[in-house]
This record gives C-alpha cells, sequence and structure tokens, in this order.
C-alpha cells in the first residue's frame, strides 16, 4: 500500500470522527473543533487519493494550501459567533 | 519500506488519538491542547505526502493561529462540562461505520490518470515560477486565490462586526516576554521576506510568509505591545484590500484578450511577485486581524490598572 493510499483511509477516518462529533456532540466549542478534524480528514483524502500512485501532485496541494487558510477564517467567524452567543445567553435570563 | 510503515502508523494513530482526545476528552483546555497536537502531527502527515508547502502552513496556521484562537476563545473559563453520555457511546460507532463507508468507497477507484500534473509540468516553464505549487496557487488556478482572499476578507467583516461592541483589550506581560519579543519579531520579519522571495523556486510563498507575519502580531499582542482591533484604522484597511487590488490590477489588462487572470508569460515571474507581495500584506494583516478582533483582555489585569 503506497503512503498516499494509506493517508487517503486516514483521512476518511478522521473525517468520519469529525462529522459523527458535529452531529452528536452539544458542546459549542467541540462542533468547532469537530469541523477542523473533518476539513483536515477531507484534506488527506484529497491529497493522499490524488498521490496514491507515488508521484506528487501540486494541483490538490495548491488547493488544500487554499482551504487551510479558508479553515482558519471559518474557525475564527465561528468563534466570533460563539461569543456572541455566549453574551447574548448571558444577557437573558 | 517497513520503517517507513511503522511511522505512518504510528502517526496514524496518534492523529486519531488526538481528534478523539479534543473532541472527546472532558476538559476543555485539555481538548484544545491537544487539537493543537493534531495539529503538529497533521504537519507530519504532510511532510510524509511529499507536501513540505500545506506542512508549512498546517504548522504556522492550523496548528499555530487556530491554537492561539481557541485558547483565547476559552478565555477564563476552561472548566469541563460533562458531555452526555449517551451520545458519547454513539459517537465512536458511529464513526467507524462511516469511515468503514467511505474507506470501502476508495476501493473500487481506478489508477490516477496523472492529467493534470502532466499539463502542470509541460506549461511550467511559461508560468514564471520554477515551483509547481506557486505556478497552479498565482498563475494557473489564478482565480482560486483570489477568491480564497475574498472569503477572508468576509469572514474579517464577520469577526469584527460580531465582535463590535468588544472593548480594545490589551493584554499585560512581563518585561522579560517583552524584551525577548522585540528580538524575535524583527527575525520573523526577516522569515516572511525570505519565504516571500523563496515560493517561486522552492517551498514557500504568500500563504507561508503572511501565517508568519500574523505569528508576530499574535506574539505582539500576547506580550500587550499590540491592543485589540475594535475598528481598523484607514491604514490597515487600506493593507488588507492591497491583495485583492493589485491581483485585480495586474490581472485586469489581459481580459479581453487571454483567459481570466491569465499572466503574460514574458512578464510573469515579476507579477507573480508583485501579487504575492501584496497578497502577503494583506492575508498578514487579515489573519492578524482575525485574533486581533476576537482578544479578550485579560479581566486580572483590567482590575489592577
Amino acid at each position: 500500500m503506497s503512503s498516499g493510499l494509506f493517508y487517503a483511509i486516514l483521512g476518511c477516518a478522521l473525517f468520519a470522527l469529525g462529522l459523527a462529533a458535529t452531529l452528536l456532540l452539544r458542546e459549542a466549542l467541540r462542533r468547532v473543533l469537530a469541523f477542523n478534524v473533518m476539513g483536515s480528514g477531507g484534506f488527506l483524502v484529497f491529497v493522499g487519493l490524488a498521490q496514491r500512485d507515488g508521484v506528487v501532485d501540486p494541483v490538490p496541494q495548491a488547493m488544500v494550501l487554499t482551504g487551510i487558510v479558508v479553515a482558519v477564517a471559518a474557525t475564527a467567524l465561528a468563534l466570533a459567533l460563539l461569543r456572541r452567543l455566549e453574551q447574548t445567553d448571558a444577557h437573558e435570563p | 519500506m517497513n520503517a517507513d510503515l511503522v511511522f505512518d502508523l504510528v502517526l496514524g494513530a496518534g492523529l486519531l488519538w488526538s481528534a478523539a482526545g479534543a473532541l472527546l476528552g472532558r476538559d476543555r483546555y485539555g481538548a484544545v491542547i491537544l487539537f493543537i497536537v493534531f495539529g503538529l502531527l497533521m504537519t507530519l502527515a504532510w511532510v510524509r505526502l511529499a507536501a513540505p508547502d500545506i506542512a508549512l502552513a498546517e504548522a504556522a496556521i492550523g496548528a499555530g493561529l487556530t491554537g492561539a484562537l481557541l485558547l483565547d476563545a476559552l478565555g477564563g473559563d476552561s472548566a469541563g462540562t460533562a458531555q452526555r453520555g449517551a451520545s458519547r457511546w454513539l459517537l465512536l460507532p458511529l464513526a467507524g461505520a462511516i469511515a468503514i463507508l467511505l474507506a470501502g468507497a476508495l476501493r473500487g477507484l481506478p489508477a490516477p490518470s496523472g492529467e493534470l500534473r502532466e499539463a502542470v509540468s509541460a506549461a511550467l516553464a511559461h508560468s514564471g515560477v520554477s515551483h509547481p505549487v506557486t505556478a497552479v496557487l498565482l498563475n494557473f488556478r489564478g482565480y482560486d486565490t483570489l477568491l480564497e482572499v475574498s472569503v477572508l476578507l468576509a469572514a474579517l467583516l464577520g469577526v469584527l462586526g460580531a465582535a463590535r461592541d468588544a472593548r480594545p483589550a490589551r493584554l499585560s506581560a512581563a518585561p522579560l516576554l517583552q524584551a525577548a519579543t522585540r528580538v524575535l519579531v524583527p527575525f520573523m520579519l526577516l522569515t516572511a521576506g525570505y519565504l516571500l522571495w523563496a515560493g517561486a523556486h522552492r517551498p514557500g510563498g504568500a500563504f507561508q510568509a503572511a501565517a508568519v507575519l500574523a505569528a508576530g502580531a499574535v506574539l505582539l499582542a500576547l506580550v500587550g505591545m499590540l491592543g485589540g482591533w475594535t475598528r481598523p484604522a484607514l491604514r490597515t484597511r487600506l493593507a488588507i484590500a492591497a491583495g485583492p487590488a493589485v491581483f485585480l490590477l495586474v490581472a485586469a489588462p489581459s481580459f479581453e484578450r487571454t483567459l481570466l487572470l491569465q499572466l503574460p508569460p514574458q512578464h510573469a515571474g515579476r507579477l507573480i511577485l508583485l501579487i504575492e507581495a501584496a497578497l502577503t500584506l494583506s492575508l498578514g494583516f487579515i489573519l492578524a486581524g482575525l485574533f486581533l478582533a476576537l482578544l479578550r483582555g485579560d479581566t486580572a489585569g483590567d482590575g489592577q490598572a
């Protein structure tokens, strides 16, 4: 088994873990962590599958690079909304 | 071969363990720390996949900046709220079932054709740079990068909007930390400049350089030498707009002649450096802004002041 395929399968497992946690966990912060884990899993599948014959492929690598930066922006936005939610909850009994 | 496989297996186990710990652990603080560990292990996975560009970005952004954001979001309240028992026990079997389903779908795939890969190496000579990942990001699929900066701008606007009534926060720190930071930050600027320049022919480029710039800003904020954002000043807004503006201005002359955002081959190298320099500035400010807009003042320090 090539290491590309290995990391693609690992990516499937991480994506599944993140998806299940996003669906089932109650705490909002954990859900933010969970969708990040899901994203990382997706990135691994993307790059791993493209490189399962062992040859480096720059196209998925460039797109995952873009994806990582977008993921941190999404995380920051989620945390900002989360804080807003906490403030609103604190004001209303 | 065997040593590689052992490394992959240990790394895979570490990734699954740290992810499960971050999601299921009782303590919120511990969960965030394990998530940072997860990010660092992901960096190793990218190295194993021969993707040093992603490894650099993951270390600086995935583990570093996301970690700083999450730790800041915890604030004072790191007390664990116990997860509900039923959903916890349901989670792992559900995840396992989805994973088996997904991994099963990988089995029937045909061998990768490598068409895109060949197209990239065929056109690399006309792209203006010799590093294929940079060529894809800034030339062949420039619109991805342009749209990405736009998404980041939108996210920053959202964060500023959601945190609009927050007080400008400034942390307090020991003088020794501040002195160490004064030494470190110029070197971080130098590193960012190097990464930007190196992107043309080896792993590096605007994203990684911007991540290092943002990390410098986070460090300055953590030792109280930089205050949080409430309303960015005009200068800051211009810096934020520089990346997308320069990108569009450089690409605009070619709109009617060639494909969207296609750079003329004879000037591509210089144009890419120009776009990357502007992008580094913008992305650095945006990534730093995501943290600075959310920065909480340390309440203990405020009480003493």
